[in-house]
């Protein structure tokens, strides 16, 4: 964990991959539950900030 | 003396031609090739693209001759306001979830039966990718022959296992029934896709892991759990995030189906705005629909891209 926090603070591709990647599937569920209209919302907030950060970050080092 | 080939192409070609072929570096000829298909690139996807998202912003309906109005945001709000496209999203949620549940269940089940050396096993591989062969639009039509209450053949198979009337339940045209129709059929069609998929990620394995683990007298069931699992795993996220993307995105099979019905049941986040664009010609609306299932592709086609980059690497 502690290795993922320092990969992100050191501005390495594959924490940062990570963090998008959760970002898109957050959103996605978000888009598609069953529970609260206010997730269906804010759901596509947060797939752009995710797919954005993924594009951005996938031209970071590894 | 033979010439080479080269030697006798270039003495063939005129020399005016020569020369002016002479003049251009290595990176002008190389895009003299790419031009078209980067020009081709631009017209097909990327102009088409800006101009929906323009079009998302503003009140355009394609059916009336007026101005534009730039409107913002408020299309985008009315979308992401409206319950009756949630209403769709948990429609396609389900088909989603469901279809993706049962096509790895039953596909990885198959890629590990036939991955076994048996006899007839490449006859039996041609017979399961069978319906993946065939178009939707088929698919859709013949199903829904068999879904029929009086005469469908589903109907009278699962009469004789449940001891229903065959003519007592309708798949299509119950609001129960109906969204597990359009599973059973998805399912049945791309079902042998992923297990082509587990296929070429059971017989990535090595036998020598297999062979390592009989000597360490590792059980069948841990083999499976520690060996076969972990090394599938990559190809079948690949199956999961293909089959997710595409059936995201599912229009023609459905709409041969059940058209979205009964009621709005079925109406999966395409059909609707298939109607909100051609059917209420609400344009800019439907572009601003369009540009939120975009982004929502785009964002699992970037995991796809990377999940594939991780199988490569293998």
């Amino acid at each position: 964990m502690s290795n993922f926090f320092t990969g992100l603070l050191r501005l390495k591709r594959g924490p940062w991959e990570m963090l998008a990647t959760i970002l898109i599937g957050l959103g996605v569920v978000m888009l598609m539950q069953p529970f609260a209209l206010w997730l269906y919302t804010y759901s596509f907030v947060v797939t752009l900030a995710g797919t954005v950060m993924f594009i951005i970050v996938s031209h970071f080092k590894e | 003396m033979t010439d080479s080939l080269d030697t006798r192409a270039a003495a063939a070609t005129p020399v005016r031609v020569a020369r002016e072929i002479r003049g251009l570096s290595d990176r002008a000829i190389a895009w003299i090739f790419v031009a078209p298909t980067i020009f081709l690139l631009l017209a097909i996807n990327i102009f088409p693209l800006i101009w929906t998202i323009r079009l998302s912003f503003t009140n355009f309906k394609a059916n009336r001759n007026r101005d534009l109005e730039w409107v913002g945001l408020r299309n985008y709000e009315r979308i992401l306001g409206d319950s009756d496209i949630w209403l769709n999203m948990q429609a396609t949620a389900h088909f989603l979830f469901w279809t993706i549940f049962f096509q790895v269940l039953i596909g990885f089940t198959l890629a590990y039966l036939i991955n076994k050396k048996f006899k007839g096993n490449d006859l039996w591989t041609t017979i399961i990718v069978l319906p993946m062969m065939l178009s939707p639009a088929v698919v859709g039509n013949f199903w829904k022959f068999l879904y029929q209450p009086q005469i469908g053949l589903f109907n009278y198979v699962i009469a004789f296992f449940t001891g229903k009337e065959p003519s007592s339940f309708e798949m299509l045209g119950s609001v129960n029934l109906a969204p597990w129709s359009i599973v059973i059929v998805d399912t049945w069609m791309w079902t042998p896709f992923v297990m082509l998929i587990c296929l070429a990620g059971l017989r990535s394995i090595p036998d020598y892991i297999y062979e390592a683990a009989e000597v360490d007298r590792a059980s069948k069931l841990r083999q499976f759990f520690t060996i076969t699992i972990p090394m599938v795993l990559p190809f079948l996220m690949l199956a999961v995030l293909f089959r997710g993307i595409e059936n995201f995105k599912m229009f023609d099979l459905v709409v041969q189906l059940t058209g979205g019905g009964p009621g709005s049941i079925t109406e999966l986040t395409s059909i609707n705005l298939k109607r909100e664009a051609f059917e209420k010609w609400r344009t800019g609306y439907a572009s601003a629909y369009a540009i939120i299932l975009f982004v929502t592709v785009f964002g699992l086609a970037s995991i796809y891209v990377k999940a594939l980059n991780k199988v490569k690497e293998r």
